[in-house]
């Protein structure tokens, strides 16, 4: 493995410099003087760039192959969206700069709100919040202020099913409710009895995600919707899996009144090794004044910044990822309304190749069409031979594979979960499942090789229990 | 694995042994230890509260689950297994052995397991 | 434009394999009656010369101005071109969440060498991968220290507007409203803290420097703070850590801030990042994503997310927060930044914003009727009086291609928030400080 910045470091390499101070130099008084080292790594140009230039080529992207991970729509970020990004009128600019020298920037957040509710179907929207998890506290935010502002104030249960993301029952509880779990039937979908009897007086909302996330539309989803709004509740719209939809139905229309979008995912902003992304939320017009402020409105020939009347606050500083949604916004105008459709199109149409060409070697829990991601199941696989879902991915890491994710949903045993999106060639699915099959044969053959892998990486697999027990969380400088 | 015949089970997998003195020692089931995993880190309540039988006690982390610890008893927690908070793989190694709290003034709680009665238990779910 | 690889010919052959004869038998989940009636309502497809030619027509109706002496929560500092270069590699860009460590320790790598470089920063023993930006890291920060029998949560008036927002939203939404401790002269009234704190308090959060820039008596509240037995998050401004004491010195239990100033341009607002580090006690309490060093079974060296049993994906409604993404890029961005710089250059960063500033507040104060609002210790910002219109004199600023400092009203007074970075020239100010002689 390669040397620490720090362990390249040598004292007096400079890299980049500044003009020479043209003031005085002020010191700053004892007191409040900074009295311990500061051991930032001394290195020159040369070095730096060698440095990150290989870990770069330790890195795997959408750029460098395959990335079928499920639940994350590891799609094509198209060069363009870097350059508009790039541009110097976006980037230069200060956020508190008076609203008459930023209506360029104003402009961009007006029109990309005003499509991705269109998108959703929903009325208003903010682009404030920083990634879909930052969207759900938003979103479950107004929810809890709008049912105190209607004076419903023992609504504090947030309904949940067992599937959904990790993050939908922690971000409820960060908004103040108590999680309610409800079971998943047999075929992955909502269980409408246990729904109907977990709704009720003290139910704020109901949260879901759909396509949910074994890949399977509800296809009750407007009688579950029924039956949340009958008991005063509300429905919020994870919107993780909207690529599969987009276009075809909206989230608008199926009954939610609140949804937050993964702009990361959904409108190909690349995802940065784990951010910046972007999570926008959209709402029906009832949770309109709940948004945070600020929210861009257009007056007389104006864009201008106004303040919701019962907005919950701000999640963050400032407006949002601006440049993440810049390119989102660059995205949704190349590909147009067309374009939205034939994405969500191809990622089902892709997604469900896959899973049937694998059917015959992987195990299926749920059947029929599946949507934009599916699951495969290697319970049975563990029990004849040993291998697990994390051996076989660690196999098509060295077949140059991203895995997809693995053991989730929590509710399928040793789950692998793929989702090859729409910008993936036949080509490109046809070798992964070659790739697939090939794993699944060696977990009969060669399972000690299996174990082993990956072995093409710069490292092996790491000791992540020493990891956890005797944590080493950062590099201790010697000077 | 043979369980211990002196202690009893309750069936979110803690045990309990009661001492002549009307206290008793708590801790995990080999089984919950097994499922678990790799145990990281040990999270307690503090010395001196009180809890009801089934109430949360404090939580116990592995590399990638995490697990509630219900007490099996009511009753004052008067020690806290400081050793263990400092070796949490002792959980692994030795189940039985490793006690994470004591707690005084408990009666016996008759909703418990014996070890005939636990693996009974266990094989159902299993 | 678009990115389906996929031609209709093949989309058909797929189908067929799969024993399917159109698309529509893949989505007869969907109901009829929550279909799109034909095409959304929003434009058609644009090839890639219109889409540029109207997003640089609408980056053109924003003014970049040439000369910046505005701060509060977004700096302008020299970024050097090789921090865009590397961060902006494809590998890192297009990469997702390192979770499977062995083709992603070129990801992971770098968010040690983050982490430590927060560490040496603020001086503080751990580190996390960083979160959404600087308001949601003391936002996070104080839901990290809140416990069972410790709720309270106090905070200066005088750390940023929309820092103290974002606290208020996120504590009101988990159940307690923060109490504010008011300004004295610009700063904390330590007497008001006194009373505030007791035995329920679980923290105090406060930013050195403040909002207004001056210094705190951060040893004073430290003290306080600990002697009613609540934790102490002080806000920083990274570049200023260079010189000034850092949260360590001081005792302090976190370090939070924005890490903008490292290295990320200033982009209308985002995207930013935010960073937080705690003593080795409370390394569990962190939330968002932590790298570790471990090796693998031939031994090498490797780094893996760790302590992940804190997390969302694990402890779902326990976990004390849902944030998932750290914000990775620019937190790569930040220690490109870092080792570019090094120790030196961020030395002389700090130096010369902290020489200019003041140069520049002798400048501003001896202009009639500009006087310091607060007097006190500052590093690069300053509040000041304005003795006439703000408005008129920030347009006239701006028509000298300058963008002024923020004007903000101060006890019924109307006040200009200044700040100035190394980017400021000696010739930059002596000319704003000529407009304002004009403007009186």
């Amino acid at each position: 493995m390669s040397m620490l910045i720090f362990e390249i470091s040598k004292p007096g390499r400079r890299c980049s410099t500044l003009p020479k101070c043209d003031v005085d130099f002020v010191a700053v008084p004892e007191e409040f003087k900074r009295n311990i080292p500061m051991n930032l790594p001394e290195v020159a140009e040369i070095d730096l760039v060698r440095h990150y230039t290989n870990l770069s080529r330790n890195a795997f992207g959408v750029d460098n192959g395959f990335y079928p991970l499920g639940s994350c729509t590891m799609k094509y970020n198209p060069k363009i969206n870097e350059d508009v990004a790039a541009l110097k009128g976006f980037t230069a600019v200060h956020p508190l700069q008076p609203e008459e020298t930023v209506q360029g920037s104003l402009e961009a957040m007006h029109v990309l709100g005003d499509r991705l509710c269109k998108i959703t179907g929903m009325d208003a929207i903010t682009l404030q919040p920083a990634a879909g998890a930052h969207g759900e506290f938003t979103g479950l935010s107004m929810i809890k202020a709008y049912q105190l502002d209607k004076g419903e104030t023992q609504r504090n249960k947030l309904i949940v099913p067992d599937s959904a993301h990790g993050t939908n029952p922690a971000s409820a509880v960060m908004a103040g409710f108590t999680v309610v779990n409800i079971p998943s039937t047999p075929e992955g979908t909502v269980d409408i009895d246990a729904l109907k009897k977990a709704v009720g007086d003290d139910t704020a909302a109901l949260m879901l995600t759909n396509p949910n996330t074994v890949g399977l539309f509800e296809k009750d989803i407007v009688k579950i919707a029924e039956i949340v709004h009958n008991a005063g509740g509300l429905l919020y719209y994870d919107g993780a899996n909207l690529n599969a939809v987009m276009g075809i139905t909206r989230p608008g229309d199926m009954g939610f009144d609140v949804t937050h979008l993964n702009l990361h995912k959904t409108f190909s902003t690349p995802h940065g090794g784990g951010g910046p992304g972007s999570g926008p939320v959209a709402c029906k017009a009832i949770l309109a004044p709940f948004l945070p402020a600020p929210v861009v409105t257009f007056n007389n020939g104006a864009y201008t910044f106004a303040k919701p009347a019962k907005s919950i606050g701000r999640v963050r500083s400032f407006y949002g990822n601006f440049l993440v949604y810049i390119r989102a916004l660059t995205y949704i105008m190349s590909i147009g309304a067309e374009g939205i459709r034939e994405a969500a199109e191809n990622a089902v149409l892709n997604a469900n190749y896959m899973m049937e060409m694998l059917k015959d070697s992987y195990d299926v829990p749920f059947g029929g069409p599946c949507m934009h991601e599916f699951v495969l199941s290697i319970e049975r696989l563990k029990k004849q031979t040993g291998i697990s879902a994390a051996d076989i991915a660690k196999g098509l890491v060295d077949k140059g594979i991203h895995p997809p994710t693995m053991y989730f949903p929590l509710i399928v045993p040793e789950a692998l979960m793929l989702e090859p999106t729409e910008t993936e060639s036949r080509e490109t699915l046809d070798n992964a499942i070659r790739a697939f099959k090939e794993v699944y044969a060696m977990a009969f053959d060669n399972p000690q090789a299996l174990r082993d892998a990956p072995l093409t990486t710069p490292v092996g697999r790491p000791d992540e229990t020493t990891a956890v027990r005797n944590p080493i969380l950062s590099y201790t400088v010697n000077n | 694995m043979k369980l211990p015949e002196d202690l009893f089970f309750s069936k979110t997998h803690e045990w309990v042994r009661y001492e002549q003195d009307g206290t008793a020692f708590i801790g995990l089931t080999d089984h919950a230890q097994e499922a678990l995993g790799d145990v990281a880190f040990i999270n307690l309540c503090d010395e001196g509260e009180s809890f009801e039988f089934g109430d949360v006690i404090g939580d116990i982390e592995s590399i990638k689950a995490v697990t509630d610890v219900y007490t099996p008893v009511s009753g004052t927690v008067t020690h806290v297994n400081d050793e263990l908070l400092d070796a949490p793989e002792k959980i692994n190694s030795d189940p039985y052995g490793s006690w994470l709290v004591e707690f005084e003034g408990v009666a016996r709680n008759e909703e418990l397991l014996d070890a005939e009665g636990y693996e009974k238990f266990l094989a159902e779910t299993e | 434009m678009s990115y389906v690889p996929n031609t209709l010919a093949q989309r058909e052959e797929m189908l067929l394999a799969m024993g399917k004869t159109c698309l529509e038998d893949l989505f007869t989940a969907i109901p009829a009656d929550v279909r799109v009636d034909g095409k959304l309502d929003i434009p058609g497809a644009q090839s890639e010369i219109e889409v540029l030619g109207t997003l640089e027509e609408m980056a053109g109706k924003n003014k970049v101005f040439k000369t910046c002496f505005r701060g509060a929560g977004a700096y302008r500092h020299f970024i050097p071109g090789v921090v865009r270069h590397l961060a902006g590699r494809a590998e890192f860009v297009t990469a997702y969440t390192p979770y499977q460590a062995e083709m992603s320790q070129g990801v992971l790598q770098p968010i040690f060498e983050y982490q430590t470089m927060i560490c040496e920063l603020t001086g503080m023993d751990v580190s996390n991968a960083g979160v959404y930006d600087g308001a949601s890291a003391a936002a996070e920060a104080v839901a990290m220290f809140q416990e069972r029998k410790r709720t309270k949560v106090i905070v200066s008036a005088t750390v940023k507007p929309m820092v103290l927002e974002t606290i208020m939203t996120y504590s009101t939404a988990a159940g307690t409203q923060p109490v504010i401790i008011s300004a004295k002269n610009g700063k904390t009234d330590l007497a008001a803290l006194a009373l505030a704190l007791d035995d329920t308090t679980a923290c105090f959060y406060m930013e050195q420097p403040n909002y207004y820039g001056l210094v705190e008596d951060a040893q004073q509240i430290a003290d306080l703070v600990h002697a009613a037995g609540a934790k102490l998050i002080m806000g920083c401004y990274p570049t200023a850590l260079a010189v000034l004491k850092t949260p360590a010195e001081y005792g302090a239990d976190a370090a939070v801030g924005e890490a903008q100033p490292l290295g990320m341009s200033l982009a209308f607002g985002g995207p930013y990042l935010g960073f937080m580090a705690v003593k080795t006690v409370d390394t569990r309490r962190l939330p968002g994503r932590i790298a570790g060093q471990t090796t693998d079974k031939a031994g090498r060296t490797a780094y893996v997310l760790t302590l992940q049993a804190r997390e969302q994906h694990i402890r779902r409604e326990k976990a004390g927060s849902s944030i998932c993404s750290n914000q990775a890029l620019c937190a790569l961005t930040a220690t490109i930044y870092c080792a570019a710089l090094g120790k030196e250059g961020l030395r002389e960063v700090a130096d010369q914003c902290c020489a200019k500033a003041h140069y520049a507040a002798e400048q501003i104060t001896s202009v009639k009727g500009y006087n310091f609002t607060y007097d006190g210790l500052f590093f690069n910002e300053f509040l000041t009086d304005c003795p006439v219109d703000p408005e008129p004199l920030l347009a006239k600023l701006a028509e000298n291609d300058i963008l002024g400092g923020l004007a903000i009203k101060e006890n019924g007074k109307s006040g200009i928030l200044w700040c100035v970075t190394e980017m400021n020239t000696k010739a930059e100010i002596d000319r704003m400080v000529s407009i304002l002689k004009e403007a009186i």
